[in-house]
C-alpha cells in the first residue's frame, strides 16, 4: 500500500491532548501542574506558555530601573534625606552580566561619595542597600514597602545609616558600602534572578559587620519577596529577629540558625 | 617547573601545571573571568600537546594546591591507591585517552582502577576529549548504590522530584510531589529546596515528606536541601532525616565559602547512619556541585573551574553518596555563557564523575540571563542519556518556581525512557506498577480522577 491507495486517516477517536484529573490542585501552587501531555509530551498551548514566559524573563534581566521614581518614593518613607544614589565598577548591563568581580566592588567615583558623607562618628547599628540585582521589576515594586515594614519595626535604639540605591549591583557590592557608612549590620534587598513565572522576586542578605571579603557563609538570606512568596510585613519581623540575633551573637551566616518561627521566639 | 610546546617554531610556555590545565581547557567564560583561559586557539592548541605528553604521575608529584594549604588535597592524596594505579601508572595523559577509548578499559577494569585515579588526572584526560569520547567512556563505567531503592543499574536512568514552592508551603509542596509521582519520577529522591533555612520550615518539610512515603509505602527517599548544619540538629532532635544533603566544591576554601568542612560531612554521615532509615543499603549523603562555585567564592587558587569541579568529586566519592550531581547551568552566563559550553561541561562532570566512580547525575539547567534555551537542555539531556547518566532532576513543566531557573520537565524523563528504552530503579518502578501508573513495560496508563494518590491532600 502507498499513499495514493491508502485511504485517508479518519479523525481521531482519542482527544489529542491527555489531560492530568489532579488539575484542581493548581490553586495550591503556581507550580506548572497537570499540564497534561500530547503524548509523552508538552501539548502545544504550554510548549507556547513556556516560551512566552522565558521572553518576558529574558527583558526582565535587561529593563532599566526608574531611579528618580525609587528615590522619590524611599524619601517619602524615611521622612528624611532622598537616598544615596551609587554605582558598581560594572559600566553596563553586558559587562554587569559577564564580570561579577566588577558589579561587587564601587566605582571610583560612588566610592569617594561614600567617603565624603558626613557620618556619626560612632556608624550606625544597620544600613539598607536596594540593589537592582538581576530584577529591577522586584525592586522597583517591593523595595519601597519592604522598607516602609522594616521602619516600622525599627527599635527605638537602633540607629539607621543612610539608604543608599545602588546600580549594577551584587549582593557582595554591600560589604564595601556598608563599610564605609561604619555599619555594625548591612541588609542588601535585591532583584533576584527572573524566573518563567515570577519575575518580580526580592531577596535581602543580611551581613555583621561588613567588609570586602565576607563570603556567603557570613550572610543570612530571606529570600522570595513577592506576591506568591513572602510578604514585606513578614519579611520584616524576621529581618528584625536576625538581626536582634546578629546583635546578641555578634555574627551572621551559617552560625546564626533562623528560629524565628518557633513558638514564643518571637514578640 | 615549567612545561612546554612547540608549535611551527615558536615555543609556547607554561609555569606550573595548573597553568597548563587551565589553557589546555576548552574555552568558556568562568576560565576568561578568572583570567587563566589560554589567550588564542593556537596557545590553547600548544597547551593541549603539551598536556598529552604529560606522564599521569606527574599529578601525583605536583599537588596543584599544596596539601598543607588545603583539605581537600590531603583527602585526595591520601585516599590515592598505588597498586589500583599500576595498571595505568606508565601512561601519558594522551595515552590515557587512548586507553580509556580501547578495549581494554572494559566495566571491570574501569571500576578496578577507580581508587588510582585522582580528580586531576581525570580532568586533565578529559580536556582532550571531544564529547563523544566523554560520551563512549561514561557510558562503560557502573556505579550502584543503595538506599530504599537501587539506584545506577544499566538500563535505568533515575529522577530527582523536586517540588519547590515560593513560600515551603507543604500543601504546595505536595500538589507537585503529586504531579512527579504520577508521571513516574523520585525515585532518586524527593528532595525540596527551602526558601528559608528557618528550623521550623525544616521540621515541617521533613515531616511532611516523610508521611507520604510512608503512607503510601513508596520505595525512595526525602531529602530537604539545607545547610548540613540544620540537618545534623534535626537529626539529633529526631526527626525523620533519610539523605544529608550539602553542596560542595573542590577547595578548602569553597567549602569554607559555603560554610561546611570535611569533618562536618563526616559528622552529618555517621549521624545519618546511626538511624538507619535506609531498606536496602547505607549510602546517606546526597551532593551537589556546579563549575564555577571555587572562582565565584574566589577560592580557586588559579585552578581552571572544570579541575576544581573534579577535585569536588573527589570530595564526594570520600561519602559514599547515594547520589551527587552538578548543576551544571545554575550559576549564571558569568560561567558557563551558553548552551554549547553548558553541554559541554555536562558531559565533561559527567565523565569525570562516573569514572571516579560517582553515582553522578545532572540538573541540566539554564537560567533567564544566560544564553541558552529549552532546546538546548533537549540536547544535553539526550546526550547524558547516552552517556548512561544516572539521574537527571525533574520540575513542573521544568519551571522551579522558586529558585527561579529551568530544569527539566517530567515529560523529559518520559521522552528519554521512549527513545531510549531506560526504566527506573526497579523497586521504585515496580511500585508504580501496583499503584496502576505505569504498565509492565514502564509506560504510563491513563488514570482518573478516583486514582488514590489524589488523596495525597487528605
Amino acid at each position: 500500500m502507498d499513499e495514493f491507495t491508502s485511504p485517508a486517516p479518519s479523525p481521531p477517536s482519542q482527544p489529542t491532548v491527555i489531560r492530568d484529573p489532579w488539575i484542581g490542585l493548581r490553586s495550591l501552587t503556581p507550580s506548572r501542574i497537570a499540564l497534561g501531555r500530547a503524548g509523552h509530551a508538552l501539548p502545544t498551548r504550554e510548549v507556547l506558555a513556556a516560551d512566552e514566559a522565558h521572553a518576558r524573563a529574558r527583558s526582565a534581566v535587561h529593563a532599566p530601573l526608574d531611579l528618580d521614581d525609587l528615590s522619590t518614593r524611599l524619601a517619602a518613607i524615611t521622612k528624611g534625606e532622598p537616598p544615596v544614589r551609587v554605582c558598581s565598577a560594572a559600566p553596563d548591563r553586558q559587562r554587569y552580566l559577564l564580570r561579577p568581580d566588577l558589579g561587587r566592588r564601587l566605582s571610583a567615583e560612588s566610592r569617594a561619595e561614600l567617603t565624603a558623607l558626613p557620618l556619626e562618628p560612632e556608624g550606625c547599628d544597620l544600613a539598607i542597600v536596594v540593589a537592582d540585582g538581576l530584577s529591577t521589576t522586584a525592586v522597583a515594586r517591593h523595595a519601597a514597602p519592604v522598607i516602609e515594614a522594616i521602619l516600622a519595626g525599627l527599635p527605638a535604639a537602633c540607629r539607621l545609616g543612610p539608604v543608599v540605591i545602588a546600580s549594577q549591583a551584587r549582593v557582595a557590592l554591600g560589604d564595601e558600602i556598608g563599610q564605609l557608612l561604619k555599619a555594625r549590620l548591612v541588609a542588601v534587598l535585591i532583584g533576584e534572578r527572573p524566573g518563567l513565572s515570577c519575575q518580580e522576586s526580592l531577596g535581602i542578605y543580611l551581613t555583621w559587620e561588613p567588609r570586602p571579603g565576607r563570603t556567603d557563609a557570613e550572610r543570612n538570606c530571606l529570600s522570595n519577596i513577592h506576591p506568591g512568596g513572602l510578604s514585606p510585613a513578614a519579611a520584616a519581623t524576621r529581618l528584625w529577629w536576625l538581626a536582634g540575633e546578629a546583635r546578641r551573637l555578634c555574627t551572621t551566616g551559617v552560625a546564626l540558625k533562623d528560629r524565628s518561627g518557633e513558638p514564643g521566639r518571637l514578640g | 617547573m615549567g612545561y612546554q610546546h612547540t608549535l611551527d617554531s615558536r615555543v609556547w610556555h607554561f609555569d606550573d601545571l595548573k597553568t597548563l590545565l587551565a589553557k589546555a581547557s576548552p574555552y568558556r567564560s568562568g576560565d576568561v573571568l578568572a583570567g587563566v583561559a589560554a589567550e588564542s586557539p593556537v596557545e590553547r592548541t600548544a597547551a593541549r600537546m603539551a598536556l598529552a605528553e604529560l606522564p599521569l604521575v606527574r599529578f601525583l608529584e605536583e599537588p596543584m594546591i599544596p596539601g598543607e594549604d588545603d583539605e581537600v588535597t590531603r583527602l585526595i592524596l591520601e585516599s590515592h591507591d598505588a597498586r589500583a594505579f599500576a595498571a595505568v601508572a606508565h601512561l601519558t595523559v594522551g595515552d590515557f585517552r587512548d586507553w580509556l577509548l580501547g578495549e581494554a578499559a572494559d566495566e571491570a577494569t574501569l571500576t578496578a582502577i577507580r581508587p588510582g585515579l585522582t580528580p586531576e588526572m581525570v580532568a586533565a584526560v578529559s580536556k582532550l576529549m571531544r564529547n563523544q569520547d566523554l560520551i563512549s567512556v561514561a557510558r562503560r563505567c557502573r556505579v550502584v548504590t543503595r538506599f530504599r531503592n537501587t539506584i545506577g543499574l544499566p538500563g535505568t536512568l533515575a529522577m530527582r522530584l523536586q517540588p519547590n514552592h515560593p513560600a515551603d508551603d507543604p500543601r504546595g509542596i505536595l500538589a507537585g510531589v503529586l504531579d512527579g509521582l504520577m508521571y513516574g519520577c523520585g525515585d532518586a529522591v524527593i528532595g525540596v529546596n527551602p526558601v528559608s533555612d528557618d528550623m521550623t520550615t525544616l521540621a515541617v518539610l521533613l515531616e511532611s515528606l516523610d508521611a507520604v512515603i510512608q503512607r503510601f509505602e513508596i520505595p525512595t527517599q526525602a531529602c530537604v536541601l539545607a545547610h548540613v548544619t540544620s540537618q545534623i540538629e534535626a537529626i539529633n532532635a529526631g526527626l525523620p532525616v533519610d539523605l544529608v544533603f550539602q553542596s560542595i566544591g573542590g577547595t578548602e576554601a569553597t567549602n569554607r565559602s559555603f560554610g561546611i568542612t570535611l569533618a562536618m560531612l563526616r559528622e552529618a554521615r555517621e549521624a545519618a547512619l546511626a538511624t538507619s532509615r535506609g531498606t536496602l543499603g547505607s549510602n546517606v549523603m546526597y551532593f551537589e556541585t556546579g563549575q564555577g562555585s571555587s572562582l565565584s567564592a574566589n577560592a580557586h587558587h588559579g585552578l581552571d573551574q572544570q579541575t576544581c569541579e573534579a577535585r569536588a568529586y573527589g570530595v564526594a566519592r570520600a561519602f559514599e553518596p547515594l547520589i551527587c550531581n552538578t548543576v551544571v547551568g545554575f550559576i549564571g552566563p558569568e560561567y558557563l555563557h551558553d548552551g554549547k559550553q553548558i553541554i559541554r561541561a555536562g558531559l565533561e562532570d559527567h565523565f569525570c564523575g562516573k569514572i571516579l566512580g560517582l553515582p553522578i547525575g545532572c540538573d541540566a539547567c539554564y537560567t533567564n540571563h544566560a544564553e541558552a534555551d529549552a532546546d538546548d537542555m533537549d540536547t544535553l539531556m539526550t546526550l547524558l542519556a547516552t552517556a548512561g547518566v544516572t539521574f537527571l532532576i525533574g520540575v513542573p513543566g521544568a519551571d522551579d518556581v522558586m529558585l527561579g531557573y529551568q530544569s527539566l520537565s517530567f515529560h523529559d524523563a518520559l521522552y528519554l525512557r521512549e527513545v531510549f528504552g531506560l526504566r527506573r530503579a526497579p523497586e521504585f518502578e515496580a511500585w508504580l506498577e501496583r499503584m496502576d501508573l505505569v504498565d509492565s513495560r514502564g509506560r504510563l496508563l491513563p488514570v482518573t480522577s478516583r486514582h488514590p494518590l489524589l488523596a495525597i491532600q487528605t
